[in-house]
C-alpha cells in the first residue's frame, strides 16, 4: 500500500470532497433534528460525526445516503446528489440497525451482497478479518449484538466501495469487537476509501478521524482534527487535600494560567505547561504542607472540549 | 486476523441478471426453508388434496379428484404470490432488509423481478408435488397446458399485487393477521374445494369477481373439463393485476 495517507488530495478527480453537505434542516413534524448544518468530509479520510444520542447523527447521514430528503439545503456525496444511482455501487453502507433477514445465515447475506458487485472482496476472507468466520452458517438473529454489527460492516465494504457511511459501527461492542472494527477503519483509510462514521465515543473520534466534527442539536458546534480541537493546551492536574487557597500559586505561575478546583480536591492548571511548571507546583504543595497525589500532564479530551462548548456531559 | 484483503477502491455493480438471480435464489430458499412458509405452500394443500379426494366431503359429479386438483393449484398460488409473500415482506420491511437493499446496486424493479422469480420457481414446485400426488390418485388432467400457464402468471401477478398493497402500507403484525385472515377468507368462499354453486345464488356473482374464484373457475374449466381460452377469468385477475399493482407501487412505504 502506498503511505498516501498524508499526501494524498483531499478532493476526488473532480475537485469535490467526499460530502459536502450546506445549511441542511431536517425536521420530523415540530422537531427540528438538523438546524442549519453545515460540514465536508475530505476524500480519503476519515471523518467522524462525534454527538450525543439525538444530535442529528444518523438524520444527516441517512439524508447523504439517500434514505431520506432533506427540508431544505443541499447535499453533494462523491459530487452527486444523493439520489443518484450511480453513487450506489460506489457507496458502502452500514445502517444503525438491522438491515439482515433474520433467518438468513452470516455467510450467505455477504455473499449475496458481494454478488451485486463487479469487483467484490472475497467474503470468506473479510468473514475472516471481522472474526465471523465460525458464524458463517449462523443465522444472523443468533449472532451477538456485536457480530451482527461486524457482519454489517462486512457488508459495506464488501462491494469495495470509495466512500463508506457507518452509522455508530461500534455502538455497544466488547473491546474485542471495537478493535476489530477499528482495524478495518483503518485499513480502508490506508486503502484509500473515504470513511464517514458517526460515534458518540470521544476516544473512538479522537483515535481514528483526521476529522472531528462535533454536533449538538442539529448544528455542528465545533470542527478540526483532533488536535486542533483540543488544542496544543495542556493541564496538569492532581489531587490534595479541598481547599486549599490558590491564589499563591497563580502569582507564582506564568503570566495567562489558571487554577481551579474542580470537584474537591481534583485540582487542575492550565495554560503553558512549561519545564519549570512542575517544580513551582510540587514546591507551592510542600509550602502549604500538602502531598500531591496522581500528579499528571495531560491533553484536553474532546470530552472536556465538548463540556466546554455545550456545558453538558457528552453522555 | 491474519488475511490480506486489499480495500483500494474498485466500485461497480454487476449485471442486473446476475443481481436478479443472486437475489431470487436468497428468497427462494428462505421460502423452502421456513417451516411456516412450506406449511402453507406445500403442506396444507397436499393434506386438502388428499382429504377431500378420499372423503366424500363434497356433491360434485365425477371423480371427486378430478374437482379437486385444479381448486388446490389455485390455492397454491395464492399461498405463495398472496399470504407468504405479504408476511415475508412485511417482515422485511420491518427488520430494516429492504432499505438496505435500497442502497445496493440491486434496484427496485430488479427486486421485485427478483421477487416475481422466486414466487414462480416456489410454484412451479408446487405444481409438481400436488400433480404428483393428484395423479397418484387417479388424476386426470385435460386442456391446453398454455392457458394454465397464463392462468397462473396473472394469478400470481393478481396476489402479489394485494400481498404487497397489504404488506407496504400496513405494519408487519398486521400484515401478517390480514394476509392470514384473508387467506382464510378466500379458501372458504372461492371455490377451492366447496364448490361456489352451494352459495346462495345471490352471492355467486360477487364470489365470480374474486381472484380466488376466477383462479378456480379457470383452472377448472380447463383441466376438469377441457375447456378453452378461459376469457373471464383471465380478465378478472388481469382486472385485479392492473389495479393492485398499480396502487400498490404508489402506497408501498419501502421503510
Ligand atoms: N423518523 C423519525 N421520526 C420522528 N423523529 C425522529 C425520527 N428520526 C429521528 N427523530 C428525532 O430527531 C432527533 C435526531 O435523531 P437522530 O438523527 O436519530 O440523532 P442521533 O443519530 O444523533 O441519535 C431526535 O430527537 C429523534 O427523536
Ligand atoms: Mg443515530
Amino acid at each position: 500500500m502506498p503511505d498516501a495517507a498524508n499526501t494524498r488530495p483531499a478532493a476526488g478527480a473532480d475537485g469535490t470532497p467526499a460530502v459536502e453537505v450546506r445549511d441542511l434542516v431536517k425536521r420530523y413534524g415540530r422537531t427540528t433534528a438538523v438546524d442549519g448544518l453545515t460540514l465536508s468530509c475530505a476524500r480519503g479520510r476519515v471523518t467522524a460525526i462525534l454527538g450525543p444520542n439525538g444530535a442529528g447523527k444518523t438524520s444527516t447521514i441517512e439524508i447523504c445516503e439517500g434514505f431520506r430528503h432533506a427540508d431544505r439545503g443541499d447535499v453533494r456525496v462523491l459530487g452527486l446528489p444523493p439520489s443518484d444511482r450511480s453513487l450506489k455501487a460506489r457507496v458502502g453502507v452500514m445502517l444503525q440497525s438491522g438491515g439482515v433477514p433474520p433467518a438468513m445465515r452470516a455467510g450467505e447475506w455477504l455473499r449475496l451482497m458481494a454478488r451485486f458487485h463487479a469487483q467484490p472482496l472475497d467474503p470468506a476472507a473479510l468473514l475472516d478479518r471481522l472474526g465471523l468466520t465460525e458464524h458463517a452458517r449462523t443465522p444472523y438473529r443468533r449472532l451477538s449484538g456485536g457480530q451482527q454489527q461486524r457482519l454489517s460492516l462486512a457488508g459495506a465494504i464488501v462491494g469495495r466501495p470509495e466512500l463508506v457511511f457507518l452509522d455508530e459501527p461500534t455502538a455497544g461492542l466488547d473491546p474485542q469487537a471495537r478493535y476489530a472494527c477499528w482495524d478495518v477503519v483503518t485499513g480502508l483509510r490506508e486503502a484509500g476509501v473515504s470513511v464517514v462514521l458517526t460515534t458518540h465515543y470521544m476516544d473512538e473520534a479522537e483515535k481514528l478521524a483526521d476529522q472531528v466534527i462535533i454536533i449538538d442539536h442539529g448544528r455542528v458546534v465545533a470542527a478540526g482534527t483532533p488536535a486542533t480541537l483540543t488544542g496544543a493546551e495542556r493541564q496538569l492536574r492532581f489531587r490534595a487535600r479541598p481547599g486549599l487557597n490558590l491564589d499563591e500559586l497563580l502569582s507564582a505561575l506564568p503570566e495567562g494560567s489558571a487554577a481551579k478546583e474542580s470537584p474537591a480536591g481534583h485540582y487542575i492548571i492550565e495554560g503553558q505547561v512549561a519545564p519549570g511548571l512542575l517544580a513551582t507546583v510540587t514546591a507551592w504543595c510542600a509550602s502549604e504542607g500538602v502531598t500531591a497525589e496522581d500528579l499528571s500532564i495531560e491533553r484536553r479530551t474532546l470530552e472536556d472540549v465538548f463540556l466546554e462548548l455545550t456545558g453538558r456531559e457528552l453522555r | 486476523m491474519t488475511t490480506t484483503l486489499d480495500f483500494a477502491p474498485r466500485p461497480g455493480a454487476a449485471p442486473l441478471p446476475r443481481m436478479v438471480l443472486a437475489q431470487a435464489g436468497a428468497e427462494m430458499r428462505a421460502m423452502l426453508r421456513n417451516g411456516e412458509q412450506l406449511l402453507l405452500t406445500l403442506i396444507i394443500p397436499v393434506l386438502l388434496l388428499v382429504g377431500f379426494s378420499r372423503a366424500p366431503l363434497i356433491n360434485v359429479s365425477g371423480a371427486r379428484v378430478d374437482f379437486v386438483t385444479p381448486g388446490v393449484l389455485a390455492l397454491a398460488v395464492m399461498s405463495t404470490a398472496f399470504t407468504g409473500q405479504a408476511i415475508a415482506t412485511g417482515f422485511e420491511r420491518r427488520y430494516g432488509v429492504l432499505k438496505r437493499l435500497g442502497a445496493s446496486p440491486l434496484s427496485r424493479p430488479g427486486l421485485l423481478l427478483a421477487k416475481t422469480a422466486a414466487v414462480l420457481g416456489v410454484e412451479v414446485i408446487q405444481v409438481a408435488v400436488i400433480s404428483a400426488v393428484a395423479l397418484a390418485m387417479g388424476w386426470s388432467p385435460h386442456g391446453n397446458p398454455l392457458w394454465i400457464a397464463l392462468l397462473i402468471v396473472l394469478g400470481t401477478a393478481a396476489f402479489s399485487g394485494l400481498g404487497l398493497l397489504i404488506a407496504g402500507t400496513l405494519r408487519a403484525e398486521a400484515t401478517l393477521a390480514a394476509a392470514n385472515l384473508v387467506y382464510l377468507v378466500l379458501l372458504g368462499l372461492g371455490g377451492v374445494v366447496f364448490p361456489v354453486a352451494s352459495f346462495p345464488e345471490g352471492v355467486r356473482p360477487i364470489l365470480e369477481l374474486l381472484p380466488i374464484t376466477a383462479l378456480t373457475n379457470g383452472m377448472r374449466s380447463v383441466l376438469a373439463s377441457g375447456g378453452g381460452f378461459p376469457a373471464g377469468p383471465v380478465l378478472v385477475l388481469l382486472a385485479w393485476a392492473v389495479v393492485t399493482l398499480a396502487v400498490a407501487s404508489r402506497t408501498f412505504r419501502w421503510e
